[in-house]
C-alpha cells in the first residue's frame, strides 16, 4: 500500500515540476522566431564556412589551406589588405584623435555641429564615396589638376595602393571621431590644471597623464577601424572594379565571379581572415589589460 | 599665448573638416555643372542632371526596390527584436550579457564572409531565395539587429520595467496588454531613432546586394554601380540625391535621441 501511495505522489511531484518548468520556459517561446532567423542568416552561414573550409573534393582535408599558402596571388591579397588596413587605421585614428582633442577647446555650438557633421559623413562610404573620389582625384579630377598645377604632385594614380589608402583614411576619420568623442570626456580639465600647477609642461601632461588615460579607448578604436577596413569591399570594388588584389575581393570573386567558382577555397580564406581579426583583437585586449586602466 | 593655442585648435578642427567636406562639396558642384572637363573649375551650371535622374524610370524603380527591402527588413527586425528584448529583460535578465555578445557577430563577421555561406546554403533551396529580395530582407535584419538591440535595450534600462508590469498586473492587465499599452509607448523614441539609423545604413548596403542578388533585383546601390560608365555629372546627381536622403534619416534619428534625453 505504501509503495503505491509513494509512487502516486512521486508521479504527482514530477508532473507538477514538469508543469512548473514548462511555465517558467513559456516566455522563452517568444525567443524562438528571433533565434530561428538569427540562426538562418547569421550562424548557419558561419558554420557552413567553417566546416566547408576543411572539405576538399568531398573529403576532409586541409588542402584548401595549403592552396592558400602555396598561392602567391592569395598571399599578396592578404598583404595588401593588411597594409591598407593598418596604415588607414593608424592615420585615421591620429587625425580623428587630433580632431576630437582640439574640438574640446572650442565652444559647444561648434562642437555640436561637428558631431552632427561627422555623423553625417560617416555615412559617406562605399560606392558613393568611390565615385566622389573618382570625380575629385581621378586622372582628370579637379583636385588632381589643382595639385599638379601647384607642382605638389606629378602624377597621382587613384587606382593604386596609395589612392586606395587615401580613400580608406577618408572613411576611417569620421568613424574614429564618433568612437573617440565619449572617451575624451574622461580627460578632466582639473587633471591638466593640477599637472600644470605642479610644473608639468603640456608635453609631460600628455605623456604621463592624457595618453595613459586614453590608451584603452585608442586601442579599442584602432581595432574597430582595423576590422572595418579589412572587411571593406564596396569602396575598393567600385573604385577598381575588383582589379585590386584584396582579401575581400578574392573571396567574392571565388563565389560570384565569372570564372571557376571555388566556394570552399573562399571559405578557407574567410576562416583565415577571421582568425587574423581574432588574433589582432587578442593582442589588443592584452595591451589594454597592461595599460593604465587595467592595473 | 592662449589666443595662439585657440588658433591652433581651430586650425586643426577646420582643417580636418575641410578635408572631409571636399569630396562631398566637389560631388555637389559636379552634379550642378553643365560640363566640367579637364579644368579646375566647371564651365557653367544647370539642373539638367537632376532632371535627367528624376525622370529616369530605372532610377525610380531602383529607389522603390531599395525602399521596399529596407522597410520590409526593418518591419521583420521590429517584429522579431521587440518581443525578444522584452522577454530577455523581464524574464531572463541574465541573457542580456549573452545577447550583447551575439549582436557583435554581424559586426565581427564581414558581409563578404557571410555571403559565402549564404550563397551555398540557399543556392538550391526549394523556395527560391538567392537572386530575390527575400534573402536581403533576412540578411538586413542581422545588420539592423545591433543598432536596434542597443537602442531599445537602453530604453528598457531607462524605465522601471518590473514595477510597471507588476502595477499593470495588479490592475488586471495581462502581460501582453501591459507590454502593448504601457511598455511600447515608452520605447517609441528609442525604437524610432534606431529605425532611422538602421534605415540610412541599409540604404547604403552594397556587399550583400551585389553578391547575393546583383542585377536580378536592381537596388539603389546596384543601380549606382551600374551607372558608373555614364556621365560623371549624372552619377554625382545620383550620389547627392542619395546623400540628401541619408542626411534626412540621420537628422531625424539624432533629433529623436536628443529628445529622449530631455
Amino acid at each position: 500500500m505504501n509503495t503505491k501511495v509513494i509512487k502516486q505522489e512521486q508521479e504527482n511531484i514530477t508532473k507538477q515540476s514538469l508543469l512548473s518548468t514548462l511555465a517558467t520556459y513559456k516566455p522563452a517561446l517568444w525567443l524562438i522566431p528571433f533565434a530561428l532567423f538569427f540562426y538562418l542568416f547569421q550562424i548557419a552561414p558561419m558554420v557552413w564556412v567553417f566546416i566547408n573550409s576543411f572539405i576538399y573534393e568531398e573529403e576532409w582535408s586541409i588542402e584548401n589551406y595549403q592552396e592558400i599558402f602555396d598561392s602567391a596571388f592569395i598571399l599578396q591579397s592578404f598583404h595588401n589588405s593588411l597594409w591598407i588596413s593598418f596604415w588607414s587605421s593608424l592615420v585615421g585614428l591620429i587625425l580623428a584623435g587630433l580632431l576630437v582633442s582640439s574640438l574640446r577647446h572650442l565652444n559647444s555650438r561648434i562642437k555640436e555641429a561637428m558631431i552632427a557633421f561627422t555623423n553625417m559623413s560617416s555615412n559617406f562610404a562605399g560606392v558613393p564615396l568611390a565615385f566622389a573620389f573618382i570625380i575629385i582625384l581621378g586622372t582628370n579630377g579637379a583636385v588632381t589638376l589643382l595639385l599638379q598645377k601647384w607642382g605638389l604632385i606629378e602624377d597621382f594614380n587613384l587606382y593604386s595602393s596609395w589612392g586606395l589608402l587615401t580613400l580608406y583614411i577618408y572613411f576611417q576619420i569620421p568613424l574614429g571621431a564618433l568612437l573617440l568623442y565619449p572617451a575624451f570626456d574622461a580627460l578632466k580639465k582639473d587633471a591638466y590644471e593640477a599637472a600644470a600647477l605642479l610644473g608639468a609642461s603640456p608635453f609631460q601632461y600628455w605623456v604621463k597623464i592624457g595618453f595613459p588615460i586614453l590608451s584603452p579607448a585608442l586601442l579599442g578604436t584602432f581595432i574597430i577601424l582595423f576590422a572595418n577596413a579589412i572587411g571593406a569591399y564596396a569602396s575598393v570594388y567600385a573604385l577598381t572594379s575588383g582589379n585590386y588584389n584584396m582579401v575581400t575581393i578574392r573571396i567574392a570573386s571565388l563565389v560570384s565571379g565569372d570564372l571557376f567558382l571555388e566556394p570552399n577555397l573562399a571559405a578557407a580564406i574567410s576562416v583565415l581572415l577571421m582568425l587574423l581579426l581574432a588574433f589582432i583583437t587578442a593582442i589588443n585586449q592584452w595591451l589594454i589589460a597592461r595599460s593604465y586602466h587595467g592595473k | 599665448m592662449e589666443n595662439n593655442k585657440l588658433f591652433l585648435h581651430k586650425g586643426i578642427v577646420y582643417g580636418i573638416s575641410t578635408l572631409l567636406l571636399i569630396p562631398i562639396l566637389a560631388t555637389f558642384i559636379y552634379s550642378l555643372s553643365s560640363s566640367w572637363g579637364a579644368t579646375i573649375l566647371p564651365d557653367g551650371f544647370s539642373l539638367k542632371w537632376y532632371g535627367a535622374l528624376l525622370t529616369d524610370p530605372r532610377f525610380i524603380d531602383a529607389f522603390g526596390r531599395s525602399l521596399f527591402i529596407c522597410i520590409a527588413s526593418l518591419l521583420l527586425a521590429t517584429v522579431l527584436v521587440l518581443p525578444m528584448i522584452f522577454v530577455v529583460f523581464y524574464y531572463y535578465p541574465k541573457l542580456d550579457k549573452v545577447m550583447n555578445l551575439l549582436i557583435l557577430l554581424p559586426f565581427a563577421v564581414p558581409p563578404v564572409v557571410s555571403s559565402v555561406g549564404l550563397l551555398q546554403l540557399y543556392a538550391d533551396s526549394t523556395f527560391q531565395l538567392i537572386g530575390t529580395p527575400w534573402i536581403l530582407v533576412g540578411t538586413y535584419f542581422t545588420i539592423a539587429l545591433p543598432f536596434m538591440y542597443r537602442a531599445i535595450a537602453n530604453s528598457f534600462t531607462a524605465i522601471n520595467l518590473k514595477d510597471l508590469i507588476d502595477a499593470a498586473h495588479l490592475l488586471g492587465a495581462s502581460t501582453t496588454k501591459a507590454f502593448l499599452l504601457i511598455i511600447l509607448p515608452n520605447l517609441k523614441k528609442g525604437l524610432l531613432a534606431s529605425l532611422f539609423l538602421s534605415f540610412s545604413f541599409l540604404l547604403g548596403e552594397f556587399v550583400f546586394a551585389n553578391i547575393l542578388v546583383g542585377t536580378r533585383y536592381e537596388t539603389l546601390q546596384i543601380y549606382l554601380y551600374n551607372m558608373r560608365q555614364t556621365s560623371g555629372h549624372f552619377t554625382s546627381a545620383l550620389v547627392m540625391t542619395y546623400f540628401a536622403f541619408i542626411f534626412l534619416c540621420t537628422w531625424l534619428a539624432s533629433r529623436l535621441t536628443r529628445g529622449n534625453n530631455l
